[in-house]
């Protein structure tokens, strides 16, 4: 089976989100870089598809030259094609993106064969566009849900589920087709030492893309005033105890 | 603004009447409209019950469009979005508005996928500046940040952040006219359907419950959840957790509590051993009351929270319980 999984590179936000001085962006000098758990679990999806199965895991990111460090940590866990649509370190809009995404599976795919499954994270952590991936499924006329929880492949299908009012419901795909995932849909394995030193030395295939403007025009971002400033102490250790059950029973917890 | 055309707001409902979140929706859609002064429709798909009916006036919508169709009863995103896309033509919409829900989400980014336009999601609020652009609001980061910009085109397709707005009626219920809709749904349209549901049972759902006993890696162990286990179970709560938690394999993803977990809405969070990271408290934004027990009075939380008791979850939790049955028995 060949799967191809697609990844974000984001600021790992801490405590607080700092703005850079205009609002038109968030200051990352302090900060570290990831992909959603979203994505992660995206990855280690595809890597037990493919141990079950056999076939290749490809991981695809389209992001700065730095990104190429998430790719590395994908294939520190079992993905072994990387590719880069290298950018600039403007934001994409996820038409853009999914574009750009279309344009390399097209490529991709006349070199290398078709993917059976195309994996995406639910949304992306930092715009939360909630739909790069139904929009590579349309260009490409296959079969795309979002929100995947488990997901059983069969040779010609698979089965997908969704929660949904305190259940689950059950989608029926035939391959080729698109799954959007959710974290919770396995737990991702730590890459071990040999995995890291494979990845660091993996051949990354790099694409140049030209960024292209969006129709939703950014004017600022600011960090939403929030209800609560600071909390009132009730005291320490278990001295403050008498205090918290006289709250509960105000609220209503404790009758 | 009077050549601006009408807002369309997808509506999800259930046995109980309209979605929650698309009452929401509707209230975003509605106060678009206003913008504007233009009409507000709905469309919903199946058959509307009198109390659906009942909600959409009191919620101001006009006209309401019945969406009938062969097969497509069941939930099928590319079916419904195309049901919406040719309803947008046909009414002259300009703004399809849904909730931001999983399906909300999705049947807008295939209306935008198959109709070619952008598709704006978690909105907060939006006004029209003119006939072909609107001003707007909306999450990032799951609510952690917010953006304004503006939207340029029509029509526009927005869905509406399930946290960020609330769901308030009109003064006066308007008379809603209902309109028949007939789908011709194609082999592609059901491509993609649910084909069963199973419902899950037992143990009170995280997202629903009105007490949630949270612990993190403050907690310190698997075993060390026993005492919280005790705590929720006294007190009728569910336990939530942060991703340090799930990750570590100490409890299920599906107790996790934040940006890439469940939104609670709670009478109460008791966090415990939790620092307080933005994606963390995306998930607890609308507990009514906060909690925070921690060893380090500088945590974050401590700033997002109402109350904190400082000191070491390990002694206080137990001693809580402790407190509670003697209550209790006395
Ligand atoms: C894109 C993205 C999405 C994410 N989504 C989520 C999400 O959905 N949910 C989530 O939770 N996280 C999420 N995270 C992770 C998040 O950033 C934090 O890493 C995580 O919430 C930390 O968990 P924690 O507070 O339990 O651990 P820590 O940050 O390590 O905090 C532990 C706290 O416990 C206190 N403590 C230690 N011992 C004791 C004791 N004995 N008694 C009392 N207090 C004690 C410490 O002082 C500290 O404040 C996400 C991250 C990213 C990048
Ligand atoms: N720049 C990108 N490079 C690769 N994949 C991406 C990129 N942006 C978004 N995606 C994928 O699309 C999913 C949904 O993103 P979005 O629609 O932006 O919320 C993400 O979880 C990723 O799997």
């Amino acid at each position: 089976m060949n799967v191809l999984v697609c990844v974000k590179r984001v600021a790992m936000v801490g405590a607080r989100i700092v703005l850079t001085p205009d609002a038109r962006e968030v200051d990352v000098r302090q900060l570290g870089f990831t992909i959603s758990p979203h994505e992660e679990c995206a990855v280690e999806e595809a890597v037990r598809i493919v141990e079950r199965r056999g076939g290749v895991v490809t991981v695809l990111t389209l992001g700065p030259p730095e990104a190429a460090e998430q790719l590395r940590d994908a294939a520190s866990i079992g993905a072994t094609q990387l590719v880069h649509l290298v950018s600039d370190a403007r934001e994409w809009s996820p038409v853009a993106t999914a574009e750009a995404i279309v344009e390399a599976i097209r490529h991709l795919e006349k070199q290398s064969g078709p993917y059976d499954l195309i994996l995406f994270g639910n949304e992306a952590a930092d715009t939360g566009d909630y739909q790069v991936g139904v929009r590579v499924a349309h260009a490409l006329a296959r079969p795309c849900v979002n929100g995947i929880k488990n997901l059983e492949i069969s040779d010609e299908s698979v089965r997908a589920r969704r929660e949904f009012r305190g259940g689950d419901e059950l989608y029926d795909l035939t391959l080729p087709c698109v799954v959007a995932v959710k974290e919770g849909i396995n737990l991702p394995r730590y890459p071990s030492l040999p995995g890291r030193m494979r990845a660091k030395k993996m051949a990354i295939e790099e694409v140049p893309v030209e960024w292209r403007e969006g129709a939703l025009h950014l004017e600022r971002l600011r960090v939403p005033v929030e209800p609560r400033e600071r909390a009132e102490i009730l005291g320490n250790g278990a001295d403050a105890i008498p205090a918290l059950i006289e709250l509960l029973e105000q609220w209503g917890i404790l009758a | 603004m009077s050549n601006v055309a009408g807002v369309l707001c997808f509506v999800e409902y259930d046995d109980d009447g309209v979605a929650d979140a698309s009452l929401r929706a509707l209230t975003f859609a509605r106060s678009l409209a206003e913008s504007s002064g233009s009409s507000l429709a709905a469309a919903v798909i199946g058959s509307i019950s009198s109390s659906v009916l009942a909600s959409l006036s009191l919620f101001g919508v006009n006209d309401v469009y019945q969406v009938a169709s062969n097969g497509l009863d069941v939930y099928a995103p590319v079916g419904w979005a195309r049901a919406l896309g040719e309803l947008i033509e046909s009414s002259g919409a300009g703004a399809l508005v849904a909730a931001g829900s999983d399906r909300g989400n999705e049947v807008m980014a295939n209306v935008g996928a198959s109709k070619g336009l952008p598709m704006v999601a978690n909105c907060l609020s939006a006004s029209w500046l003119d006939g072909s652009s609107i001003r707007l609001s909306r999450q990032r980061w799951a609510g952690s940040l917010i953006e304004d910009a503006v939207l340029e085109g029509v029509p526009a397709l927005l869905s509406v952040a399930s946290d960020g707005v609330l769901a308030s009626p009109v003064q006066t219920p308007v008379a809603t006219a209902v309109h028949e809709w007939q789908l011709q749904a194609n082999e592609t349209d059901a491509s993609v359907r649910v084909v069963e549901w199973i419902g899950r049972g037992g143990g009170v759902a995280l997202a629903d419950a009105r007490v949630v006993v949270g612990g993190g890696r403050g907690v310190g162990s698997e075993e060390g959840f026993a005492a919280l286990d005790e705590l929720a179970g006294l007190l009728g709560a569910a336990v939530g957790v942060s991703r340090a938690v799930t990750s570590a394999g100490w409890r299920p993803h599906a107790q996790q509590v934040g940006q890439t977990g469940t939104r609670i809405s709670a009478e109460l969070y008791l966090a415990c051993g939790i620092s307080g990271a933005t994606q963390h408290l995306a998930g607890c934004r609308s507990a009514k009351h906060v909690v925070t027990i921690n060893t380090d009075a500088d945590a974050p939380f401590l700033s997002r929270a109402d109350y904190a008791i400082v000191g070491d979850l390990s002694v206080i939790v137990p001693a809580l319980v402790s407190a509670i049955q003697a209550r209790k028995s006395s």
